[in-house]
């Protein structure tokens, strides 16, 4: 088990790879990736049970992630680098012509730890569900992990999805909404209210945590909680409020930032918020 | 012309139905999914020998898809039931990226296809799902003539790899494909050979051609009946061996000239070997209720709309 001062020199090191790699290409999505920093190095350094150096496509036999707000690659693909799948020195080809690392997430390149492709929203807790009662019919209690944004619940898919889960008992499955209450448009509040997020899922019949997702003591919390809470027959939601742009003072606080890139002068603000690491960047 | 004895009187759904439950029994990874049209899609059998293996998604088809993806990503080969512009139309966005784009291992298997849907009218009646589907890369799209072939297809597409695109119909055809008949995806089936005229037929409409070749040949015509039951890949070499040696083409399907197997068809001479081309198929209009043969007449699919074209074909040749 990793230590949370460790983990937290990770998750720099993730952000300066996402404000790095977007600010290079000029292009992409920054705030929520940085919002979402702390959860994914937790989940990918911590809790998941993975076998990053040997990648297969089925995940038979291990916990499986799935991103669904598939706009937030930057991190993922960080998060993933530096886990193992593949070379951190790939990170430089971001969004570049014949790159693996696709704007959004895909398989078609064979990037190791992608296994489905996302960027449509509100398709993968579908897919989740899907492989997660594929685990059940082979014995494979592994377990399935999806994220989602907030503003992508608006999407009428996840809602099937969600009803989907309770009628089949989709209990070996942990879905995280990242609660961060901002979209392209502004706060999900003015663009569309997705009001009491928590008594719509209880509704549904789901067990419904929450936690800080930029908080380590919360996030180590409430993981071990909702793992306690696999196999009771009924699926998990946690619900993650985070800060979109955490991390980096001047894309906090605003919608401002969910798929933009830093100018140079921002960059170099950015970068003295995130000091250099002992992993080096890439 | 051959003749073409009528083996029986069947729906294809049915040959689905019965080649999902084959299927079933050869490969335990086989998995289907259905939303709240079990019945119409003759999928009861699957569903009562193999209760673990299916899966109810109710009235909720763009999650079925994402299901299917997720349950194939893992290694199962999961078969989705419901009608085809719900199969198509509705989850069009779900397919392309779950599905197509992913290269899940998903079966699409779509009922109710074309107008013999009949009296349920145009909001049922889809007549654009091949083109909507044939334009996905590394889709597969097969669209059989009957029953025997239908639950041939069915039990092919389970044994490949890749995203598939199954459609067919509603209404009793005639079976007239014996049912050892081998059927190869992505190779054209030789109905009948001639030398006036091609005719490229698929799903239904291959008995319209048959039909059509009969009274063609009563006019001293000699038709040559092909049937292209996979659209995609396309049999390019039986297509263009064929036209070489008539000079003009007709195909007929039940579905829009835009997408469908004739523009395929056109594509494909136009490039390689221009000749002249007439269509069998649903000029940009919905479709209506009525009885399938009614509305085959109505919207000109009917055996003799097959012989009027083959006429103007053969006109056409220089």
């Amino acid at each position: 088990m990793k230590a949370v001062t460790e983990l937290q020199t990770i998750a720099t090191q993730v952000r300066r790879d996402i404000v790095r790699m977007v600010y290079d290409v000029k292009s992409g999505h920054p705030g929520g990736s940085l919002g979402c920093a702390d959860f994914l190095t937790s989940l990918y350094f911590k809790y998941l049970k993975h076998n990053p150096a040997k990648f297969e496509l089925t995940g038979n036999k291990e916990d499986v992630f799935f991103l669904s707000n598939g706009h937030i690659s930057p991190v993922f693909y960080s998060v993933l680098a530096r886990s193992g799948y593949f070379p951190v020195s790939e990170l430089s080809t971001f969004r570049k012509l014949n790159t693996r690392l696709q704007g959004h997430p895909t398989t078609h390149e064979g990037l190791p730890g992608v296994r489905v492709a996302s960027g449509s929203l509100g398709q993968g807790i579908s897919v989740a569900a899907g492989l997660a009662l594929e685990k059940k019919l082979s014995k494979d209690n592994s377990t399935v992990w999806v994220l989602t944004g907030d503003g992508e619940l608006q999407e009428g898919q996840i809602w099937e999805a969600v009803m989907f889960s309770k009628h089949y008992k989709i209990d070996n499955m942990i879905v995280t909404v990242d609660f961060n209450q901002a979209q392209i448009d502004g706060s999900t509040g003015d663009v569309m209210g997705i009001t009491e997020l928590s008594s719509k899922f209880l509704a549904f019949g789901w067990d419904v945590l929450e936690m800080d997702g930029n908080d380590f003591n919360s996030i180590d919390t409430v993981i071990p909680q909702a793992q306690s809470k696999l196999g009771q027959g009924k699926p998990i939601v946690i619900i993650m409020k985070t800060e979109m742009g955490q991390g980096v003072d001047f894309m906090m606080g605003s919608h401002a930032w969910h798929g933009k890139a830093p100018s140079q002068e921002q960059f170099d603000h950015a970068m003295a918020q995130l000091p250099e690491t002992v992993l080096g960047d890439y | 012309m051959r003749k073409y004895e009528i083996l029986g009187n069947k729906d294809t759904r049915s040959g689905f139905g019965a080649g999902l439950l084959e299927a079933g029994n050869e490969n335990e990874n086989v998995v289907a999914l259905c939303a709240d049209l079990t019945g119409s899609l003759m999928m009861d059998a699957f569903k009562d020998k193999y209760p673990e293996r299916f899966f109810q998604a109710g009235i909720a088809e763009a999650n079925m898809m994402g299901v299917a993806a997720g349950l194939a990503i893992g290694g199962k080969v999961p078969f989705t039931g419901t009608f085809a512009n719900f199969s198509t139309g509705r989850v069009y966005d779900q397919i392309r990226q779950s599905i197509a784009y992913s290269n899940t291992n998903v079966k699409i298997c779509a009922s109710h296809a074309g107008l013999t849907l009949g009296e349920d009218g145009a909001t049922h009646q889809i007549l654009e799902d091949i083109g909507l589907m044939k334009m996905l890369p590394g889709m597969t799209v097969i669209n059989p003539c009957d029953y025997n072939q239908t639950k041939a297809a069915t039990i092919a597409i389970a044994k490949m790899i890749g995203p598939v695109y199954l459609r067919f119909g509603r209404p009793k055809w005639p079976v007239f494909i014996s049912e050892d008949t081998p059927f190869i995806i992505g190779k054209a089936l030789m109905i009948n050979e001639g030398t006036d005229v091609s005719i490229f037929a698929t799903g239904h409409l291959v008995w319209k051609a048959i039909e059509a070749g009969a009274i063609l040949a009563e006019r001293g015509i000699s038709a040559e009946i092909i049937n292209i039951h996979t659209i995609k890949p396309l049999d390019v070499d039986a297509v263009i061996a064929s036209a070489k040696k008539t000079g003009c083409v007709v195909t007929a399907e039940e579905h829009q000239m835009n997408g469908g197997l004739g523009d395929s068809i056109a594509q494909l001479l136009a490039l390689k070997m221009p000749t002249p081309l007439e269509m069998v198929a649903v000029n940009d209009s919905f479709g209506e209720s009525g009885t399938p043969e009614e509305l085959l007449v109505k919207y000109h699919l009917d055996s003799q709309d097959v012989v009027e074209a083959a006429m103007r074909a053969i006109a056409r040749k220089r």
